[in-house]
């Protein structure tokens, strides 16, 4: 009885711990800017005020544009190639491959300023310095070692005796992955596309160092600026982080399970 | 595994040829290249940092000697003991708050589910956006000061963010002292370990050791002073606010890993101890928390690897510019991108692979030598 009480009193602070940011963030966006003061900060608005809303979307439309477009584009690439890289790790291992991989996957967990400088100037020297491709690219890159661990994974359990009927039936590489893996791949898909739209949606290293320009600028570096101005009326950068959240937080709400195996696979594990 | 046929191989070569080469350029030969820029003077000159062909000349280990010995630099210093205290109390906050929920979350309260997604969904957030809404949670003023004035209390004072006072603070001289007596303490538990497992040999190298380095420590090491003069640093009460954030943020990923250990565990395992009369703490301190070891493991090195890198957090909450809770890879970019002091940068950057690559190289070895094992 007691360890049942103390698992819901347990259970409704941490509710609270979670949700108490949530309630703040809503309250705030919908109150008029004249009526934040540090003192109410925590009472619901007394008139329901849409106008931060419109604010924020003609502030944020164009830079939730470029993050749709470089997450999305950045994604299917980084799938599609993760994808072909799992399906050799897992079926085609070529000598070497051993090594190969563990210096691959390091790539993951680099603390990116330690190849910034050079990416930078890189990035500037094939003429792509402050546009969304460069981005693009990095993301691509860097997004690789852990779609081919995650594809490498999956693919690991699709049978080799697949493999080897496709063979017998006269089919190489390409006729193998075409027709026998490909098809399977679906649910490896999913996670792979579900992990890297919402890793790079909410990138900001990169996004902030690459991309100069303000007419490029992804989300995450717009909502960072206008909430790190002095002056500014609080209602509108939680507007703002309301948008900025909410495709990350629609595919975790509607799509959950998917992304947490994709967490689960960036802890390594074969 | 299977490459019975030249062609075929040959082909998955050429596949993953591409992406390679790619990783080798981004990270090998970037990293490669931040480390000779980390040996150069580039940006010590502003004029020579801007200009379109700049006269870079080779300085060796200096920008590093300075980063730890100079008079300029004791921001860097300052950043790595706030490094050192974030990792220590975010680690040790998402581990407990996240063992706590999987536990209450284990024993099936009615909508898990619900709570489950409720844990989690902070997760799915960008750090920019999480450290939007904290920022204002944090206000000196508002926000969670004012939490206590909603029950009839009057409001809370604490300075988050913003706070200058600094506790537990020690001298940047008596670091090479204590970092001696810290790992004389590790080698001496190997030590222990040894030769309770019976491995003499391995005992008697590692005690010998541990004795020779405080031998070292309490005579010559007391002396050696990287500084003329006393520089204090100490955990910035300022980022206490920050820690809550984070651990907000990533206490769930740890719930996730502890749950799924949990529903591991075999049903008749709880049961064979509860028969042999073992009580619920008993229970979990005998049996399960014993199992859980290894993911407390995983949970640490992945936590401690986000939170050395942690960058875009504070950019939000605090500010870049607020030095009192600056971090290694905050101050990389300020140096590198906004006062052009490129190869200090570069060295920053350098410093800071090293610390994630101790952390993560061995774990890296470790995942995949059992994963061929299997």
């Amino acid at each position: 009885m007691i360890g049942r009480v103390l698992q819901y009193t347990v259970l409704f602070i941490a509710t609270l711990f979670f949700l108490l940011p949530v309630y703040l963030v809503i309250v705030t966006a919908f109150k008029e800017p004249s009526a934040i003061t540090l003192s109410s900060t925590w009472q619901l608005p007394q008139v329901w005020y849409w106008e931060s809303f419109t604010q924020a979307w003609t502030a944020f439309a164009p830079k939730l544009q470029n993050s749709f477009f470089l997450t999305i584009t950045a994604t299917i690439l980084s799938a599609l190639l993760g994808s072909l890289n799992g399906y050799v790790l897992a079926k085609w291992k070529f000598p070497g491959a051993n090594i190969v991989f563990p210096l691959m996957l390091f790539g993951m967990f680099i603390p990116y300023q330690a190849v910034l400088i050079p990416l930078f100037q890189f990035v500037r020297e094939i003429g792509l310095g402050g546009s969304l491709w460069g981005l693009i690219l990095v993301h691509v890159v860097y997004g690789l070692p852990i779609t081919t661990l995650i594809f490498r994974n999956y693919y690991a359990e699709i049978p080799d005796e697949m493999i080897e009927a496709g063979r017998i039936d006269g089919a190489g590489f390409f006729g193998i992955y075409s027709r026998i893996v490909f098809p399977l791949s679906v649910p490896g898909f999913v996670v792979v596309i579900i992990w890297q739209f919402t890793q790079i949606w909410n990138e900001f290293l990169f996004a902030v160092t690459l991309v100069s320009s303000p007419a490029n600028q992804p989300i995450t570096v717009a909502l960072a600026q206008l909430a790190g101005g002095e002056a500014v009326k609080w209602n509108l950068p939680m507007a703002g982080a309301l948008l900025a959240a909410l495709p990350t937080l629609l595919v975790y709400i509607f799509l959950g399970r998917y992304f947490i195996r994709g967490l689960l696979a960036g802890s390594v594990k074969g | 595994m299977r490459w019975f046929n030249n062609k075929d191989t040959l082909y998955g070569f050429l596949v993953i040829l591409p992406s390679l080469v790619l990783l080798g350029i981004f990270v090998y030969g970037f990293i490669f290249q931040t480390f000779y820029t980390s040996l150069t003077d580039w940006g010590k000159d502003p004029a020579q940092a801007l200009s379109a062909n700049p006269q870079i000349r080779f300085i060796g280990f200096e920008n590093y000697r300075e980063l730890f010995t100079g008079l300029v630099d004791s921001r860097f210093r300052q950043d790595l003991v706030n490094t050192f205290f974030f990792t220590v109390f975010f680690i040790l906050g998402c581990l407990s708050v996240g063992l706590g929920l999987a536990i209450v979350l284990d024993r099936s309260p009615r909508g898990e589910g619900f709570f489950r997604t409720i844990f989690l969904f902070p997760m799915s957030l960008s750090f920019i956006v999480t450290g939007t809404i904290w920022r204002w949670m944090l206000q000196p003023q508002g926000g969670v000061n004012q939490l206590p004035t909603l029950v009839g209390l009057p409001k809370g004072e604490f300075a988050w963010l913003t706070s200058r006072e600094q506790i537990w603070q020690v001298s940047w001289n008596d670091l090479p002292f204590i970092t001696a007596l810290v790992v004389s303490a590790v080698l001496i538990f190997i030590a222990i370990t040894a030769f309770r497992g019976g491995e003499r040999r391995r005992g008697y190298i590692a005690s010998g050791s541990a004795a020779l380095l405080l031998l070292w420590a309490f005579t010559l090491g007391r002396s050696l002073q990287p500084l003329p003069y006393d520089e204090p640093h100490g955990f910035n009460l300022a980022f206490i606010g920050i820690i809550l954030a984070a651990v907000w943020q990533m206490s769930g990923y740890t719930m996730a890993l502890y749950l799924a250990g949990l529903r591991g565990i075999p049903e008749e395992l709880r049961e064979a101890a509860r028969v042999d009369g073992a009580s619920e703490w008993q229970l979990y301190q005998r049996v399960i928390f014993p199992l859980l070891a290894p993911i407390t493991l995983s949970a640490m090195i992945i936590l401690g690897h986000i939170s050395l890198k942690i960058f875009d957090l504070i950019f939000a909450m605090a500010g870049a510019d607020n030095a009192p809770t600056d971090v290694p890879a905050l101050l990389m970019y300020l140096t590198t991108f906004r006062a052009n002091q490129i190869a200090k940068g570069a060295a920053i950057g350098m410093i800071l692979l090293l610390l994630v690559a101790a952390v993560i190289v061995p774990y890296l070895y470790s995942q995949l030598k059992s994963e061929v094992r299997r």
